[in-house]
């Protein structure tokens, strides 16, 4: 067959929960353990009770890699990190809204 | 290939201490993070820093490349000598920034073949990410795209080497920025006889010259005749799915913004087309022009200041 014309179909995360959280924890190259912490902290909120049946989204995912990033090469706590990732939150929107006012901060 | 000279990436001195390379890395870091930064080009200088990390904090590494001694300059063609890492063992692993996708071929060509056994002593492969760009009208029609990655793996002598591969990448319709899409074993291999991991690729648009995009929502800059904003008209619209036609209403002012339910990026539900309209003022280039701006000064009684109260 040949592999150059094949086209691969995947699976879209998106607003929806689908990724558990051992699937998670494995996209972030971490612990389930560590993902567990993320969420008792309130970084991420899964859809679902119980931790075999949360599920988390494309959003979650973004997150908690970027709080990966943040812990390794900044060397911040889990608590750091979350106050990094609102403030990092907020100025996205403002400039999102600076944008949306057609006033550009790059 | 080009020699990369890591002591300069990281703006330290050759004798430096292990924590001087440290604290010059997390100085660098703050400034280059791709997460935190805005300044252009950060996340290829976060990368290189990274390397250079990786390779200095970290003792036999970092012995092994001071073996190269001072006989290099950065940007000079290297090849590695032929007892380069003799006697060297390197311990997997690493510390820092950059994903082993990201290494330079300097840098795979020193340590690649060392750098990455801590993937297989783990059972499942490990899962990789990229990001991808594709067009917004992907989003409407649904599309395919191709990229190119480059990934780590293990060759005929045991040797880790960076390797490309284009996948062809079906878009589905609906898709917005910031999702991802996974792809089932698409990541590394796995070890002995273990599946491999997954690809997950985040989705970001290309910039688009007409609209722009919040969510699943789009917005368009509408331009208008002075006359089609104060008496209201039917104009026509651009939509990523065809043109439109659009009641004004009477008395419209620039920065108001009609709403196309459903015209935004598709799905459950679509999101909508806001557009914001422009009010332009035709020149007064021609004396016909000058007569019919002299005629409304005179005639319409209007005071553009009255809510600065002058």
């Amino acid at each position: 067959m040949d592999m150059e014309n094949e086209i691969l179909t995947g699976s879209v995360i998106g607003d929806e929960g689908v990724l558990a959280l051992e699937e998670l924890a494995r996209a972030c190259g971490a612990e389930a353990q560590w993902i567990i912490e993320l969420v008792a902290v309130g970084v991420l909120a899964p859809q679902g009770r119980e931790t075999s049946d949360w599920r988390f989204r494309s959003a979650d995912l973004t997150c908690a890699r970027r709080v990966a990033r943040l812990q390794r090469d900044f060397g911040a706590t889990i608590e750091a990190a979350a106050v990094m990732i609102d403030l990092l939150d907020e100025i996205e929107q403002l400039r999102a809204r600076l944008k949306q006012a057609g006033l550009d901060v790059d | 290939m080009e020699f990369k000279d890591y002591y300069k990436l990281l703006g330290v001195e050759r004798a430096a201490t292990a924590d001087d390379i440290k604290s010059a890395y997390r100085k660098l870091a703050r400034k280059y993070h791709p997460d935190v930064s805005k300044e252009p080009g950060a996340e290829a200088r976060f990368k290189e820093i990274g390397e250079a990390y990786e390779v200095l904090q970290d003792p036999e590494k970092r012995a092994a490349y001071d073996q190269l001694g001072n006989r290099w300059r950065a940007g000079q063609e290297f090849t590695p000598p032929p007892d380069w890492a003799a006697g060297f063992e390197f311990t997997p692993g690493g510390a820092s920034a950059a994903e082993a996708t990201d290494y330079s071929d300097f840098f795979s060509t020193l340590f690649g073949n060392f750098s990455r056994h801590s993937a297989s002593t783990r059972a499942h492969g490990e899962d990789h990410h990229a990001k991808i760009f594709i067009a917004l009208e992907d989003a409407f029609h649904g599309g395919t795209t191709t990229i190119t990655l480059r990934s780590p793996q293990v060759n005929a002598q045991g040797q880790v080497v960076l390797r490309e591969r284009s996948l062809n990448i079906h878009i589905p319709k609906g898709i917005r920025e910031g999702q991802h899409i996974r792809l089932t074993r698409q990541g590394a291999p796995g070890a002995n006889g273990m599946p491999a991991g997954d690809l997950y690729l985040e989705i970001c648009f290309h910039p688009h010259s007409l609209y722009q995009v919040q969510g699943r929502d789009l917005s368009l800059s509408l331009p208008l005749a002075p006359w089609e904003a104060a008496l209201g008209a039917t104009v026509k619209a651009p939509t990523p799915t065809g043109v439109v036609e659009v009641k004004i209403p009477p008395g419209s002012q620039s920065g108001r913004k009609l709403r196309l339910k459903g015209r935004g990026i598709p799905g459950e539900p679509a999101g909508d087309l806001y557009l914001v309209l422009e009010v332009v003022l035709p020149r007064a280039d021609t004396e016909q022009a000058q007569q019919i701006y002299h005629t409304m000064a005179r005639d319409l009684a209007f005071n553009p200041r009255h809510s600065l109260g002058v």
